[in-house]
């Protein structure tokens, strides 16, 4: 049978508010357990929740930027549960009145297929602590640093079609949230993270099949893989004549597999009402419009330009512009340099190849922009081969400096006078005749074995194109 | 010293004729010797008031007094307190020392004010009795063989004994004006939204508001101009202007509009206490007032909706009592989950257990709708009905209560009649107005409270109608004959 796959994703993107929604508490990572927590965090008795406006102003800034329908009037809510991590005995979300209402993002596919996925809603919510289960024996250590970072919950509609899809909309959302400046978009740190809600369905069936909730997959990689596996697993259940049940599952990466957690009958009863403690969120025409007005150039906005302004091909220009920090080093590389397709292919093929490789981000990029930029004036001016230009790239990985000095230091100029050439092309001439004579009678692909072998002389350095003209001149007559 | 008003204390102390630290020994001592048979008191603060005493003695010398500093306060064991136990009237919190202070407690170390102690109460503020503490019943001081009312029956059986000169407490359905009327005081709830709730430990979050047991009308001015006002950690409190509640007490009240709900004068109201009632309504003819009847057709649902809201909020706000942080832990928890249920199951007492269920049951999905979402509408009904009645007149009278105190034990078998000794007060709260309740007469030896309403902050005037009545009678002058 064909199976369709239906994705729908929840993603929680922790906002880049310097301290917490409801608390004065800072939200920076890494602090020592419980140091980032004050009464309100802790959840006291008597302590009361007091919104912070700058997470409020966050989220309308995300709801501009996917031209979404912002909620006028929003209401904060009790979902209550008990977890230890949660001090409160209740977490403060939205749940009928989200400060988000309906937008959508537009989705490339690798076939440059475009679609548009919709957003039903993103609501804000603060964060629950961490429960460590691992230091301590017999007992759970809680740390309450992150309870109460704001978070926005971004809520597709079951739009996605395929893992493709699925990982396509993450990022796109990644770099929206990333633009904004509203999410620093650190998924090690759990900044980005998301459950993907999945189900499958006979080819041509308009209802939906059962789905399993993934929960709290913290990278690209694994929600491709994660929801594989949960497609495979659901295929093989259902392809053996059982049922899909309703359930919450967790992914496990070092296993790449799917398990259980809790099904649906185990569901929690969270009893939500509003949060008496705060008062309905009035936003006006005035207020949402002069957040819109923030917003920097999108990731889809950028893209077209750079394809316009700088002639380069959709993919490129679609790499370079994924994400904010990607697109202004390509930008300064380009105004440096001067040359839009060599700036797009040294990034897109050198430098992001190698970040890749040593897996590291292009902010903790070892080469930076203007060193880069440098490097390829020189590539452009004749200084340097494009071939040499790659071990001054090495060079300047591993132990920094500017194109100019390295190529300095380490001799590496290339040889452009033509008098010397002509010599060189003379001695080759001279030491082959064999070849000579073969290339005379016609195998003109002896031109390579020429060029090597002054190249081999001058390790690189001689200038290939007047190289070629030399021989061309010199063989010919 | 414990017959004066704060009004005459504080004159008292600038005038030189005793310290602070003497008044509050002299209080100390009564405390000490008397309260025993009471029981208002769960916390003494004895080294804690007399420092503050001396302290408060240097701003007095120096100049720097207001009109509450020196004076000693009992305050509700509701309101946190920092480096002193806050029990909120619950095993939950009896080891809980508060590190910080409520915002209600900042204002009145602010004013140079001493606090004597925390007062007794029922667990987490539910009751009107003060049977449900985990620190006892508290007895009323005019027959100990009665309950003072509840929940703040600690602050009233404190200040009715002369064991402080006021007290604070909470009123989320009445706790405040009910014990005031029993215990023959002068009880004020502010509007809500009028006194920070910050540090005051939630019972009802939509409900709860924070005022005064008072001597008098004038007193408790003095109060609510310290407690009132804007606190940007509290996200209800409401940024309005606050008066000098003293400037218009002794205001002319001829031809002030009151109107009597007939819904207050009907089936279930003592017919001794409709008696006392209708001689302070005279009273009122003779200084000019105006009465009309009125109708607050929706009276009826108060109770229940309030018995919904109540619990549905409470039931959420105790879930952070679990054990994990602070308060009372099980012995030897066998994992989590019998961490959480033993916890709250021998932490909190009966009634609090009864309102959790019932308020968790309220919010259960499939329910919410029919309760919680229903008891909300009924809500702007009751807010609908005042508003209305207030277009044609200015302030709402009634009894307080609809009987005297009743005996301690009489309703512990019967919550839902205990749940409609708060019939005439609950309708304020749901509505989120400023009552007051004052001394009106006796029956069989109990004091009979009356209740005032007013718009929504014009607790001026609330006070202004009260204290020109305590101009021409003395009800609220009667003290019990073994505390006088």
């Amino acid at each position: 049978m064909q199976w369709e796959v239906v994705i729908g994703l929840e993603i929680h993107v922790q906002l880049a508010t310097k301290s917490k929604i409801f608390s004065g508490s800072s939200t920076a990572f890494g602090a020592e357990p419980n140091t980032q927590a004050n009464a309100v965090d802790l959840g006291l008795p008597g302590v009361l929740p007091v919104m912070n406006k700058e997470a409020l102003n966050m989220a309308i800034k995300f709801g501009t930027a996917i031209d979404a329908e912002i909620g006028k009037r929003s209401v904060f809510d009790r979902k209550n549960y008990f977890y230890p991590d949660l001090p409160k005995g209740y977490q403060i979300t939205q749940l009928a009145l989200p400060i988000v209402g309906s937008g959508s993002v537009e989705i490339e596919l690798a076939d440059g297929a475009t679609k548009t996925i919709g957003v039903t809603r993103a609501h804000l919510e603060e964060d629950a602590g961490k429960s460590l289960h691992e230091d301590f024996q017999g007992s759970t250590g809680v740390d309450l640093n992150r309870a109460g970072t704001p978070l926005i919950e971004i809520v597709s509609e079951p739009d996605m079609r395929s893992t493709e899809e699925a990982v396509a909309y993450m990022r796109k959302i990644h770099s929206i949230v990333t633009y904004i400046g509203v999410c620093d978009g650190n998924m090690q740190e759990g900044s980005f993270r998301c459950d993907a809600n999945v189900s499958i369905r006979p080819t041509g069936q308009d209802e939906f099949g059962t789905r399993a909730e993934l929960k709290n997959i913290n990278s690209f990689r694994f929600v491709e893989r994660a929801i594989n596996v949960e497609i495979e697993r659901q295929i093989d259940i259902l392809e053996s004549g059982g049922t899909v049940v309703q359930e919450t599952r967790l992914y496990d990466s070092n296993k790449n597999e799917t398990r259980s957690m809790r099904s649906k009958e185990d569901a929690m009863d969270y009893r939500y009402f509003p949060d008496p403690d705060l008062l309905p969120i009035e936003v006006t025409e005035q207020d949402i419009e002069a957040i819109r007005a923030t917003l920097p150039e999108l990731p889809d906005a950028k893209k077209a330009r750079f394809i316009s302004d700088f002639k380069l091909s959709a993919e490129d220009a679609g790499i370079l512009t994924a994400s904010l920090e990607l697109a202004n080093y390509f930008e300064t590389v380009n105004s440096e340099a001067g040359d839009s397709k060599l700036a797009s292919n040294w990034i897109i093929s050198e430098l992001t190849g190698r970040l890749n490789k040593e897996n590291l981000d292009i902010r903790s990029s070892p080469v930076s922009a203007e060193q880069l930029a440098g490097l390829l004036v020189r590539i452009k001016d004749n200084t340097i081969s494009g071939k040499i230009g790659k071990d001054v790239f090495d060079v300047m990985w591993n132990d920094g400096g500017n194109a100019d000095s390295i190529i300095d230091s380490k001799g590496l100029k290339q040889i452009t006078d033509t008098g010397a050439l002509e010599a060189m092309v003379d001695k080759v001439i001279a030491d082959n005749p064999n070849q000579v004579e073969q290339f005379k009678a016609g195998k003109e692909k002896l031109m390579g074995f020429f060029v090597g072998q002054i190249m081999k002389a001058t390790q690189g350095k001689a200038n290939p194109g007047q190289i070629n003209q030399l021989l061309k001149k010199k063989l010919s007559e | 010293m414990h017959t004066k008003t704060i009004a005459q204390l504080s004159a008292c102390l600038k005038a030189g004729e005793f310290s602070s630290v003497e008044l509050t020994q002299h209080y100390i001592n009564r405390i000490t010797a008397l309260d025993s048979a009471l029981n208002s008191y769960i916390t003494v603060a004895q080294e804690r008031a007399l420092a503050q005493a001396a302290l408060a003695d240097k701003m007095i010398a120096a100049g720097e007094a207001n009109p509450l500093t020196g004076i000693p306060f009992a305050q509700k064991d509701i309101f946190c307190t920092k480096g002193v136990k806050t029990s909120c009237g619950s095993k939950m919190l009896d080891n809980f020392i508060a590190p910080y202070d409520a915002g209600v407690i900042e204002r009145f170390n602010a004013a140079g004010s001493v606090m004597l102690g925390k007062t007794n109460m029922d667990e987490f503020a539910m009751g009107s009795s003060n049977e449900t503490s985990f620190y006892g019943t508290v007895k009323n001081p005019w027959n100990t063989e009665y309950v003072p009312g509840g929940s703040s029956g600690g602050s009233a059986a404190a200040v009715a004994a002369r064991l402080a000169p006021a007290s604070t407490g909470t009123d989320t359905g009445g706790s405040i004006r009910q014990p005031a009327a029993l215990c023959n005081l002068t009880g004020l709830k502010p509007s809500y939204g009028r006194v920070s709730r910050y540090g005051m430990i939630a019972f009802a979050s939509s409900l709860d508001q924070a005022g005064t047991f008072t001597k008098n009308a004038e007193d408790a001015a003095l109060m609510l101009n310290v407690m009132a006002g804007l606190d940007k950690r509290d996200s209800t409190s409401i940024d309005q202007p606050v008066p000098d509640y003293s400037v218009n007490l002794n205001q002319n009240i001829k031809g002030l509009k009151v109107g009597l709900p007939k819904e207050y004068f009907a089936e279930g109201l003592d017919s001794e206490v409709a008696k006392q009632v209708d001689n302070a309504i005279n009273e009122y003819k003779k200084l000019g007032a105006e009465f009309v009847e009125i109708s607050l057709p929706n009276t009826h649902l108060s109770v229940p909706a309030y018995y919904i809201v109540a619990p549905a909020e409470c039931s959420s706000n105790l879930s952070r009592f679990d054990g994990v942080r602070f308060g009372y832990r099980c012995e030897d928890p066998k994992d989590l989950e019998d961490l959480y249920k033993r916890s709250r199951g021998e932490g909190f007492g009966e009634e609090v257990k009864r309102r959790i269920l019932v308020g968790a049951y309220a919010l259960s999905s499939g329910y919410y709708d029919a309760y919680y979402l229903k008891a909300q509408k009924i809500r702007r009904l009751i807010a609908n009905d005042f508003s209305e009645a207030f277009k044609n007149v200015d302030v709402i009278m009634s009894p307080t209560t609809p009987t005297p105190a009743f005996k301690v034990g009489e309703k512990n078998d019967d919550p839902i009649s205990m749940y409609y000794s708060d019939i005439y007060t609950i309708a304020v709260n749901l509505a989120g107005l400023p009552g007051v309740s004052i001394p009106c007469g006796f029956v069989n030896n109990l004091p009979v409270g009356l209740q005032i309403i007013s718009p929504y902050f014009d607790e001026s005037r609330l006070l202004n109608v009260a204290h020109q009545y305590q101009q021409v009678t003395d009800w609220h002058q009667q003290v019990p004959s073994s505390y006088k």
